[in-house]
């Protein structure tokens, strides 16, 4: 294969995404012009471009971005240790895990958000309080994802390792974990969607923080423009914590 | 027990006739694996299989024995427990004369399935077993790429095993398994996945490493060709309970090559195991039938 083909095959993916996602706004900017969409429900594409360097300048935009990504980022550490750590335990002891796997896979689906005014009371209306909120939505499928990772790993992994005379330690370290990895990383992102989505829902409810308390400000000021571009700074911060944990990944797997 | 191991180490006739010559209990004595009446029972519904009944035989310094069964032979079942990953047996496994129980440093395990770490690199799975032992980064890998190379994957050693054919990451399990130094090497059917073309092609690779290390090598397969071109015994196993049926002398010339496949004597050596097998192997196709039929009877 050819070095312009292996080039066309690593660049084509990201440019037909690029372009695509231009071509819906496209689209969504000329439904909006011809009347097929409400321009006060979804304002156009256009108009929330030119909005940026407004809510940049005057919204204060990275502070509160630095805000909500710190809350995400506390929120992001406990549901990993917390998580991995009740994983294993219940991997481990299976009278546990037949006890608590289903109330676990229970409270995934459970609306959590609805527990705030419990938070508010406990911790008052601060950091704490979206914290713990989004640590307790995240958690059960970290520790889902980890009980199922550890319990997928290869029997004949784990007999090369008892051949091997390791210690139940070693065993965990150097087979049992880096075999689950994947699976824990698949938790841990889809633990920080909904800790993400709980920290800018409960930033919005009690009006406390960083890019969650621009959005309601902006709703009710009924900046559209401004509202949807602050959306974006929140999707900017999904990004950022998806990379990151692309490449903690990638270095624990090197490191197993 | 004894005699069971006499009976064991007897070796059979180099024309592969059936008369079997015993080796004296002085010769047996040196061997670097003994095996002892081993018996293994495994408990089910309809009260218990016997998968091993009086198994008896020892691996010379130096020697490939493979020994060759039908399915349902219990030939995992021995490697299991000879390798110390299966206990509740009776009987005796030594190496050395010195009795073990579990995992030992002695016995090298390369298994039938796939087990490299994915995670790791080439030469980082090489590597492994003397990580655990505690050795040093630098003089960890400079004695990994020893073996990296004795196995023929000089170039490889910073590819991932996904990145790898099925052969070649099955050498790279030879390879670890090597370089952990043991007495004895133990496989169980590394090559079955693999086709006929790479396997007699990777069969002249383990003879090359065997005459390289004058390892002492244990291989358990179901695959005639296979023990044929490598062993310098084979012991032939009974369908279920698994007991030595016979042990044949392979008298052909070393240093071998899979050359060998073509002559006249490797032929008969094949004709003859095959003779022996076949009555097995019919028992075990029997039997499966008269199983499956049982269980359809009870609408399962």
């Amino acid at each position: 294969m050819s070095a312009v083909t292996l080039t066309a095959r690593r660049v084509l993916p990201p440019l037909v995404g690029f372009g695509s996602f231009v071509l819906i706004l496209v689209a969504v900017e000329i439904l909006i012009r011809a009347g097929a969409i409400n321009r006060f429900i979804v304002p156009p594409p256009s108009e929330v471009a030119a909005s940026f360097g407004r809510v940049i300048a005057e919204e204060n935009i990275w502070r509160r971005f630095a805000f909500t990504a710190w809350e995400c980022f506390a929120a992001g550490v406990l549901l990993t240790v917390f998580g991995v750590l009740i994983g294993a335990l219940l991997h481990r002891v299976r009278v546990l895990r037949l006890a608590c796997e289903t109330w676990v896979a229970a409270m995934a689906s459970a609306p959590l958000v609805l527990l705030y005014p419990l938070l508010l009371v406990m911790f008052g209306r601060n950091a704490l309080t979206i914290i713990m909120m989004a640590f307790i939505s995240g958690l059960a499928p970290v520790i889902l994802k980890t009980i199922e990772g550890l319990s997928s790993t290869r029997r004949v992994l784990l007999n090369v390792g008892r051949s091997f005379k390791l210690t139940p330690s070693q065993q965990f370290w150097k087979i049992l974990f880096p075999s689950a990895l994947p699976a824990i990383f698949v938790g841990i992102r889809l633990g920080l969607i909904f800790a993400l989505i709980n920290v800018v829902g409960v930033e919005f409810l009690i009006n406390f923080g960083g890019l969650g308390q621009l959005i309601n400000e902006l709703a009710e000021r009924y900046d559209l423009p401004g509202t949807y571009a602050a959306i974006c700074f929140v999707v900017l911060v999904s990004v950022v914590f998806f990379a990151t944990t692309e490449r903690a990944e990638r270095w624990l797997r090197s490191a197993g | 027990m004894a005699q069971g191991l006499a009976q064991g180490l007897a070796q059979g006739s180099a024309n592969a006739s059936t008369s079997n010559r015993v080796t004296p209990l002085a010769q047996a004595k040196a061997a670097v694996l003994t095996v002892e009446d081993l018996e293994m029972r495994f408990a089910t519904g309809d009260g218990g299989i016997a998968a091993l009944d009086k198994v008896s035989f020892g691996v010379m310094p130096g020697e490939l024995l493979a020994l060759i069964g039908p399915s349902g032979c219990g030939k995992s079942t021995l490697f299991n427990i000879i390798g110390g990953l299966l206990s509740g047996y009776r009987g005796r496994v030594a190496v050395d004369g010195e009795t073990v129980s579990g995992p030992h440093a002695s016995i090298g395990m390369v298994f039938q399935e796939e087990s490299t770490f994915p995670w790791r690199t080439v030469i980082d799975n090489v590597a492994f077993p003397l990580e655990v032992a505690g050795m040093s980064r630098r003089e960890r890998i400079a004695h990994a790429r020893r073996f990296v190379s004795l196995v023929g994957l000089d170039g490889f050693e910073n590819s991932f095993p996904s990145e790898l054919s099925g052969g070649m990451r099955q050498r790279v399990s030879m390879a670890r398994t090597l370089a952990s130094e043991p007495k004895i090497l133990l496989m169980d059917e590394p090559f079955a996945a693999l086709d006929e073309q790479t396997r007699l092609l990777l069969g002249d690779k383990v003879l090359q490493i065997q005459q390289q290390l004058n390892q002492t090598m244990l291989l358990i397969t179901h695959n005639i060709t296979e023990a044929v071109q490598l062993a310098d015994r084979i012991l032939v196993m009974t369908y279920r309970p698994g007991r030595v049926k016979r042990v044949v002398d392979i008298n052909l010339p070393r240093p071998r090559t899979s050359e060998i496949v073509s002559s006249e004597a490797f032929g008969r050596y094949v004709a003859q195991i095959w003779g022996d097998l076949r009555e097995e192997a019919s028992r075990g196709l029997i039997d499966d039938e008269a199983r499956a039929l049982h269980a359809r009877g009870r609408g399962e």
